[in-house]
């Protein structure tokens, strides 16, 4: 399927560069329905790797990049059941989006995040299964988990702890504070930072410069540089799961459901 | 040597070209979510061109609360 036009997410293959526009408004939250359609993205990719050397993902709403994942589908979901179905849920929803990021993680596409605007939480991890981010200059990253009382659980720890040093992961994750697209790049989580509305562009620039390289030998290079910390990601999906059933996130997330706070996003 | 007053200047010419917001209707007192009319993106928004004008990194959790431009000068103040 070189070509998917769903309702939170689209692809077109052309000119050997898989392009993945987000587009769920308000700022592409992660829900089930989002999932489903990254799922076939997932499923799709072994074809599409036949015809093509790089990945774009990118959103196509001026909100940002993604929001992360759908906290009021998950609390409203979640108080539909009894605890243990509850939690039964929520491993179900981190293995499959864990398939959906390793398999993006592994591909042997070079994959690019363009991003802009808010790139907070799941957004974030999503970000960060791709090779190379390039990031508008208005971009802020964020893991404001804590104050719901989880942490980043779509393999956020574990990928953050491969790419930057120890202090960078523990200020990002512990304060729960953003990172602009200047700090971001100094800490080395940014490969280019470009002005505002280009995000896309150079990235278009950049994977076609991919394209002159030998296909075998940039994912050999890949596969060398890239290692994929699966028992950690194992580590993180049951840490997620023992926080999950603790009293602080119900609480923490019908607060944020039921928030009028004007800044909702803000750490 | 930048003083409160010049930093308070400076966000508010800043907000008002940015969101295009007459100079002449933004007091330091103003409630800038109200004023600007801004929602909590937008907000974020404007913290990053502050950061990016004063070369400042301003934590989101310093922010928690303040809504008037003179309290946001101070916060930007003390990182000078």
């Amino acid at each position: 399927m070189n070509d998917f036009h769903g309702q939170s997410l689209s692809w077109e293959l052309k000119d050997g560069v898989v392009e993945v526009a987000l587009h769920r408004a308000p700022c592409n939250e992660i829900g089930s329905l989002t999932l489903e359609e990254l799922e076939k993205l997932a499923a799709a990719l072994p074809s599409l790797e036949q015809s093509a050397h790089a990945l774009i993902i990118y959103s196509s709403l001026a909100s940002g990049f993604c929001a992360g994942a759908d906290l009021r589908e998950l609390y409203h979901r979640s108080q539909e059941m009894d605890r243990a179905a509850a939690l039964k849920g929520v491993r179900n929803y981190l293995e499959r989006i864990h398939h959906v990021m390793n398999t993006l993680d592994a591909s042997p596409l070079t994959t690019i995040a363009a991003v802009h605007g808010v790139t907070f939480g799941g957004g974030f991890e999503l970000a960060l299964v791709c090779d190379l981010i390039i990031a508008d200059k208005m971009a802020r990253f964020a893991f404001p988990e804590l104050r719901l009382g989880l942490i980043p659980g779509f393999g956020g720890i574990p990928r953050l702890k491969r790419d930057l040093g120890n202090a960078v992961v523990r200020d990002l994750l512990l304060t729960g504070r953003s990172f602009n697209a200047t700090k971001a790049h100094q800490v080395g989580l940014v490969s280019q930072v470009v002005a505002e509305g280009e995000a896309l562009r150079i990235a278009r620039a950049t994977a076609a410069q991919l394209g002159k390289f030998d296909r075998r030998t940039a994912i050999a290079a890949k596969q060398f540089i890239k290692p994929i910390p699966y028992e950690e990601l194992r580590r993180e999906i049951d840490i997620f799961c023992e926080l999950f059933t603790q009293p602080a996130v119900e609480a923490g997330l019908r607060k944020f459901v039921e928030s009028t706070d004007a800044q909702p996003y803000l750490p | 040597m930048h003083t409160l007053d010049h930093t308070l200047d400076e966000i508010l010419a800043l907000a008002a070209t940015h969101f295009k917001v007459p100079r002449e209707k933004l007091t330091p007192d103003d409630d800038f979510f109200k004023t600007l009319g801004i929602d909590s993106l937008q907000a974020l928004d404007l913290l990053t061109r502050l950061e990016t004008h004063f070369h400042v990194e301003l934590p989101d959790y310093e922010l928690q609360g303040v809504t008037d431009f003179r309290t946001l000068a101070s916060r930007i103040q003390a990182r000078l």
